[in-house]
């Protein structure tokens, strides 16, 4: 199967100033694009030609897995992202997240906790169980928690690369401005 | 008086580090020094941001572990599995972090003040062929680190060289990565030492890392 980057449903700069013009272009068309050029290059000739995106990211190690978990981390990641994102989730999900965290500013405090304290580069995500019950899952580099049978819902991306030219070392600034743009309609239809 | 006192001392309490036994280490160098090669803003939060944190979160978390307050550096590391578990991963991170920059800015000079020793030349091409072969070999680790880490180049007992990468702030030091090796050259490639100035581009902040590397101190290490 060949991956390809999916189209982003906003400019490269409508995320300014949260995520600059130049963070998403280069994140997007540098990083974004070589994971799945790699995996493009990798899977041939392998168990995994004709196997999908998660099935790979669950049974890979190594460089498969590495180009294939980032090929999925950004594109749960890119299609997270709204300009006229922002307010707070509606529904079922706005639901389990105050039967999980109390409320909604619980939860983004320790979200972004849990984010700030992956060392090195990594993900933090918001993910459900089978019940839909809702934890917050550290991951490292290429990690996603679908490899602990869960579903990924919204991931916040620790690696320096994502933020570095905005926020520099400030990572707490660059994840607690994330929730300015975040399209809730795209993440509560993964719930 | 009382007014200006109060403020004074409070200005004189922000001014002093953090208390603990680890320091900053003075940069060798002004921040623009390795220019264009790395880039003074680069350097400035490279040092005064990571590197200072890795101090302050080591100081702070031996805070409540007088038996290992007074530990030098480099102990700590080579004892990492001897800490009490509930601060041996912070450690690890941090006592990392701090060797490593520590180590990292004596390994670079700016551009056109120090030149490869005969010594260390024949050393490199006795160990891999050539002093091309070795650059990238080296490159190669540096570029095969996936996430962050760093690239060492070794020498152990017998004095043979070779290259290893270590994620995050692990190093050689720590026994369940080496034993008995020395440290010859180092090279961060976590995002943060390259971003400002390479962006995507690894292999290009690898490339121009030979123009600043300090080929003196590589030459004093060498056994």
């Amino acid at each position: 199967m060949k991956f390809e980057l999916p189209k982003l449903p906003y400019d490269f700069g409508a995320l300014a100033p949260v995520i600059g013009k130049e963070t998403v272009e280069l994140h997007y068309g540098k990083h974004f694009q070589t994971y799945i050029t790699n995996l493009n290059n990798l899977i041939p000739g392998t168990k995994f030609e004709n196997a999908d995106l998660e099935t790979i990211v669950k049974e890979s190690d190594g460089a498969i897995f590495n180009n294939a978990g980032q090929t999925l981390n950004h594109n749960i990641y890119f299609l997270s992202f709204s300009p006229n994102g922002g307010g707070a989730p509606q529904g079922k999900l706005a639901e389990a997240i105050n039967a999980a965290y109390g409320n909604f500013e619980n939860f983004k405090k320790e979200f972004v906790a849990a984010g700030v304290s992956v060392f090195g580069s990594g993900w933090v995500w918001l993910a459900k169980d089978a019940a839909g019950k809702l934890q917050v899952s550290k991951e490292a580099n290429a990690g996603n928690p679908v490899t602990k049978g869960l579903v990924p819902l919204l991931g916040f991306d620790v690696w320096e690369h994502s933020y570095y030219l905005d926020y520099q070392n400030r990572r707490a600034d660059h994840l607690n401005a994330l929730w300015q743009i975040i399209d809730w309609k795209a993440v509560e239809a993964r719930y | 008086m009382k007014r200006l006192i109060f403020p004074l001392l409070l200005m004189i309490g922000w001014a002093l580090p953090a208390t603990g036994q680890h320091k900053l280490p003075d940069l060798p160098y002004r921040y623009a020094a390795l220019e264009p090669h790395i880039d003074s803003l680069t350097m400035y939060i490279h040092y005064n941001k990571h590197h200072a944190a890795y101090v302050n979160n080591l100081n702070k978390v031996l805070e409540a572990y007088p038996e290992w307050q007074l530990k030098d550096v480099t102990e700590l590391l080579a004892h990492i599995d001897k800490l009490p578990q509930t601060i041996r991963t912070t450690v690890r991170n941090n006592a990392g972090g701090h060797y490593n920059h520590s180590l990292f800015w004596e390994m670079l000079a700016e551009p056109g003040t120090t030149r490869m020793s005969s010594r260390t030349e024949k050393a490199l091409i006795r160990d891999f062929g050539s002093v091309e072969a070795f650059k990238q070999a080296f490159a190669r680790s540096a570029m095969g680190r996936f996430g962050s880490g760093w690239v060492w180049l070794l020498q152990d007992r017998d004095g043979k060289l070779s290259v290893l990468s270590t994620p995050n702030q692990d190093n050689p030091l720590m026994p369940f990565v080496a034993r008995d090796m020395r440290i010859v050259l180092a090279l961060d490639v976590w995002e943060h030492a390259y971003y400002l100035n390479y962006q995507s581009q690894r292999a290009a902040y690898v490339e121009a890392f030979w123009n600043v590397v300090n080929w003196r101190k590589v030459d004093e290490v060498l056994k």
